[in-house]
């Protein structure tokens, strides 16, 4: 898009930003994507019990679509390749939510000869979830607290400059 | 049948292929001539007083002190509902079994697991690759001498120490 960081911040492009965010946070596609055991709960969480659909997010079978992965489990080495290829799969703009324990760190496999310590190793992380594995309440809030990021980025305005923020 | 009966007879038939001690217990254990296993198991699955229509588990372990890696049979017989665990040792350095999987068809995959984290040779295998490690993993990871590699296609395997945090 070529409005993107083209046009001076005024308070019509800052409403306007703040629109397309919401509309954006409001519809995080979530790509159905599972590890380990992480991934029932992540499946309990867009369940009718906690339903993550009430926050516009939804499941979808492709990462060409999704704007969400939810690392769910323990990611092997020879995962590991596999995650990275299907992030870069995702179209721009896209978010990573790193849930549980292994995910975040390896966990109670970190030591493993066949575990990844981390997904952040692979690709970079918006959200970490912590918990072994993480309730479904755990990762509902972990998406909100991802729909706040989304809400205060700037698109339309443009990318301060040097000499601006000398001036300033 | 027994397995002291069982054993009794392999040993009348085959000699000094299966050794002539048996540890009774509930997977009672006996040793196999490693060239022989295959020979083996078909007579203890065809013969109907054995019987052993089930290969329950396919495991081996690295001893190291004696230079050997044995593999383990553990057999169930369905019919019967005796057990027997068979013990083939190879050795270390070159460790080679013919293989079992036309005998029971679910010692495909559990030879190819053998082979990929033990480094076991199964001859005859239908398609020996690797089980759970990448197909370019490099040593067989649960060797007591395996080095793990410092990098995985650039992610680190570095770790720190859980004992120093």
């Amino acid at each position: 898009m070529s409005l993107i960081n083209s046009v001076p911040e005024n308070l019509v492009t800052a409403k306007l930003d703040e629109v397309l965010n919401w509309t954006r946070k409001s519809s995080v596609w979530y790509m159905l994507f599972g590890l380990a055991c992480c991934a029932i709960e992540m499946m309990q969480t867009g369940g009718p019990r906690s339903d993550l659909d009430r926050f516009g997010a939804v499941p979808r079978a492709t990462p060409r679509v999704s704007d969400l992965i939810i690392v769910s489990g323990t990611l092997t080495l020879k995962m590991a390749l596999r995650t990275k290829l299907l992030y870069e799969q995702m179209p721009d703009p896209k978010y990573v939510i790193s849930m549980g324990s292994c995910a975040n760190c390896g966990g109670l496999f970190q030591l493993a000869y066949s575990v990844c310590d981390g997904v952040d190793k692979v690709i970079p992380v918006d959200v970490y979830v912590p918990g072994c594995p993480p309730r479904p309440e755990a990762l509902t809030e972990g998406l909100l607290k991802l729909q706040d990021k989304i809400q205060q980025e700037r698109w339309l305005v443009r990318a301060p400059r040097a000499a601006d923020t000398a001036a300033a | 049948m027994d397995i002291a009966e069982i054993h009794r007879r392999l040993r009348e038939r085959l000699g000094n292929i299966v050794s002539p001690e048996l540890e009774v217990k509930d997977w009672s254990l006996c040793d196999v001539k490693p060239q022989s296993i295959a020979e083996v198991c078909t007579i203890l699955r065809d013969e109907p007083e054995s019987a052993f229509d089930c290969l329950s588990n396919l495991s081996a372990v690295d001893r190291k002190s004696a230079d050997t890696i044995e593999v383990y049979y553990h057999l169930f017989s369905y019919q019967h509902g005796h057990r027997l665990t068979l013990r083939a040792a190879t050795p270390r350095p070159d460790p080679i079994l013919p293989t079992v999987s036309h005998i029971w068809p679910i010692a495909d995959w559990l030879e190819r697991e053998a082979f990929d984290l033990m480094g076991v040779r199964f001859t005859g295998h239908p398609d020996l690759r690797r089980i759970l490690m990448p197909e370019d993993w490099v040593g067989h990871p649960l060797r007591k001498d395996f080095v793990e590699p410092e990098e995985y296609h650039g992610i680190s395997t570095r770790r720190e120490s859980l004992l120093k945090l």
